[in-house]
């Protein structure tokens, strides 16, 4: 700003924005033809409502549909972005989830004359629903995102029917990693909570808040009944190595009974259109006699 | 503890050289400069840069380009210049003052200071914002403006602990600024535990640096702190020129040692904390840039502290384009890209080094 061209910035940015717009023509301009998706759940549901072809950028954490990275450029990750790597891809809208940045490149983003939208992403059926319709309305497609609203809204109503039949709710915990004997859980406030809560059941390491490690006494004074962990190669995590005799883990009832349950970190914790199905997913592993199935 | 200035690699006349090495050293930084406006994930031909740069950018058919290029390549250019220039030089005023090859800017506790602060801002910033009831969030500019408070105040803390009626102790300096480092990374330990998943995030990617993110606004912010340490760091050469020979002996020839350590801690707090304010942590480039510089030009002061600044900016824009490239369009962390470039070259020139002195 003060070391100013000789132009001013203003008639540049406007310059550019028309060059920009221009070839596309007034019709195009309202509804965006090139969308940067940045977020797995953001992603996830612009390509669920159609909106897929139209993509020209996605971030790292857009896992869900595999060929989302495959065969879109990969801008890097959510909260590292670069300005200029955003830009070489062309949108004419950025749709983030809430969190993105840094904000400085945000900023940047705007100047140059994008429009950039974020998306809240609180861990609950409603937040999913009002997700659906903001990135339905942003994308100019309000029909296909209401009825995948209605769609997931069905599911989630199947969801909370299930759950009404629990009589007695299991314990468990969500195991996010356990890397050089760390056991890094989800407690109060995560996404892993918000899961267990939808799928009926109690958090056992909801002592701790956020993602946390957990000392081996606390996750034997916690005794789930049941282990959740993400899968995030072709290879599940083998009950005999998560539950072997010496391990905290090990000592709990869940590892008494061998109850691990493995599933797609995305799939699992990403809160967008498919998490109902995962929700009943978790319970029919925590409750296989759970009436009515 | 190095030796006078009669080393085997270092040149016959340094006083000689020095318009010449200066020279070549600025042509080298245009050069590296001039790739860093011309590359990046937006492919944009040589000639379009070019007009741009002289002037052409009001042709409305080069209004996307003269964007790209004045609105983000240049001030990202310029800041990676100043904040490479700054960090070389204090690298070099640390291993000057401390007469140890070793010696960095994070040891009188500027980076540990300002990480430590900036891990308050990443971590608990929204909520002393809510605690105190004002509307979040945060401006972004807290970040930057907090890690340079907290570098200065690590910085003054050091000092006045290892000063005593008025002298500065540097050993004392050293070891307290070990102590000093350990304890703010215990405390940034601490509000690493208590951050969520994002702001963990956060934290490693601003503890590896970035130039993304560099505005007008930045380099602006960082001019009047940064320039200003690197025109007054060649008045300092002759003194510590001196000072190699010990403090009292210095002392002797007449040099104010105890305002050219002031000086030099001084200068070093204010350019690295508007470095790190500017880019997040960027390591090596304070420890390689004159220590390569001192192998091949020799210790001499006036010639290494000039030319540590010019190839300082070089190699951190240098190491910028790179980090921008190679992974377009997204970006790797620059703290990665010059510590993956510049251990092997300094190891490099460190056997180099070690084998001219067994022949001898």
């Amino acid at each position: 700003m003060t070391i100013a061209p000789a132009w001013s910035r203003r008639s540049l940015l406007a310059a550019a924005a028309a060059v920009a717009l221009a070839p596309r023509g007034a019709a195009a301009a309202a509804k965006a033809a090139r969308i940067a998706a940045l977020g797995g759940a953001v992603t996830e549901i612009l390509y669920r409502i159609g909106a897929g072809p139209r993509i020209v950028a996605v971030d790292t954490t857009s896992l869900y549909p595999p060929e989302a990275l495959r065969e879109k450029p990969n801008v890097g990750y959510l909260r590292a972005l670069s300005a200029e790597g955003l830009l070489a891809c062309g949108p004419d809208l950025v749709i983030a989830a809430d969190g993105a940045g840094p904000p400085a490149v945000l900023a940047q983003l705007r100047e140059a004359g994008l429009r950039v939208e974020t998306v809240a992403e609180p861990p609950s059926p409603e937040g999913v629903l009002d997700k659906i319709a903001v990135i339905g309305r942003l994308a100019g497609l309000e029909t296909e995102a209401d009825s995948l609203a209605a769609e997931v809204r069905a599911r989630f109503a199947e969801v909370a029917a299930r759950r009404a039949r629990i009589e007695r709710p299991a314990r468990a915990i969500v195991v996010l990693s356990l890397q050089g004997g760390r056991t890094v859980v989800g407690g109060t406030g995560s996404t892993a909570d918000g899961m267990l809560a939808l799928a009926g059941i109690t958090n056992a390491a909801a002592g701790v808040s956020g993602f946390k490690p957990m000392t081996d006494e606390a996750i034997v004074a916690a005794a789930p009944d049941a282990v959740v962990m993400m899968q995030n190669g072709p290879e599940p995590p083998r009950p005999e190595t998560i539950f072997a005799p010496d391990t905290a883990l090990g000592r709990t009832p869940a590892g008494a009974q061998r109850r691990l349950i493995a599933m797609d970190g995305l799939y699992l914790l990403g809160f967008g259109p498919r998490t109902p199905q995962a929700a009943i997913e978790l319970m029919r592993a925590v409750y296989p006699g759970l009436p009515g199935e | 503890m190095r030796g006078r200035s009669g080393d085997s690699r270092g040149l016959r006349n340094p006083r000689a050289a020095l318009p010449w090495v200066l020279a070549g050293l600025t042509l080298l930084m245009l050069a590296v400069a001039l790739l860093s406006v011309s590359l990046g994930a937006i492919r944009i031909p040589p000639e379009r840069v070019l007009a741009v740069l002289t002037g052409g950018g009001a042709d409305p058919a080069l209004a996307r380009d003269a964007l790209v290029v004045l609105n983000i390549r240049l001030p990202r250019t310029l800041l990676g210049l100043m904040i490479g220039a700054g960090l070389a030089v204090s690298g070099a005023l640390m291993q000057g003052l401390f007469r140890n090859p070793l010696a960095d800017p994070a040891l009188v506790g500027v980076s540990s200071g300002a990480g430590f602060a900036a891990a308050c801002i990443i971590v608990l910033g929204d909520r002393l914002l809510a605690y105190a009831g004002l509307p979040g969030p945060l401006p972004y500019l807290a970040l930057p403006a907090g890690a340079f408070l907290g570098g200065l105040s690590a910085t003054l803390i050091l000092y006045a602990l290892a000063t005593r009626s008025g002298r500065t102790a540097v050993a004392t300096m050293l070891l307290a600024g070990i102590a000093l480092g350990a304890l703010s990374g215990a405390l940034t330990g601490l509000l690493t535990y208590a951050s969520d998943d994002r702001q963990l995030r956060d934290l490693t990617f601003w503890s590896l640096g970035s130039l993304s993110g560099a505005t007008w606004g930045k380099v602006a912010a960082s001019a009047p702190l940064i320039l200003p340490v690197l025109v007054a760091v060649p008045f300092l050469g002759r003194g510590l020129n001196a000072l190699v020979l010990g403090e009292a002996e210095a002392f002797h020839l007449g040099i104010p040692v105890e305002r050219l350590k002031r000086a030099c801690i001084f200068l070093v707090a204010v350019a690295v904390g508007a470095s790190v304010a500017g880019a997040g942590v960027i390591g090596f480039v304070g420890l390689v840039v004159p220590h390569a510089l001192r192998l091949a030009i020799g210790p001499e002061h006036r010639l290494l502290l000039p030319a540590s600044a010019l190839l300082g900016g070089a190699f951190l824009v240098l190491a910028d384009v790179v980090a921008r490239l190679v992974a377009a369009p997204a970006e790797l962390p620059i703290g990665i890209v010059t510590a993956l470039v510049g251990a092997p070259v300094f190891l490099w020139l460190l056997l180099g080094r070690a084998r001219v002195a067994a022949d001898a």
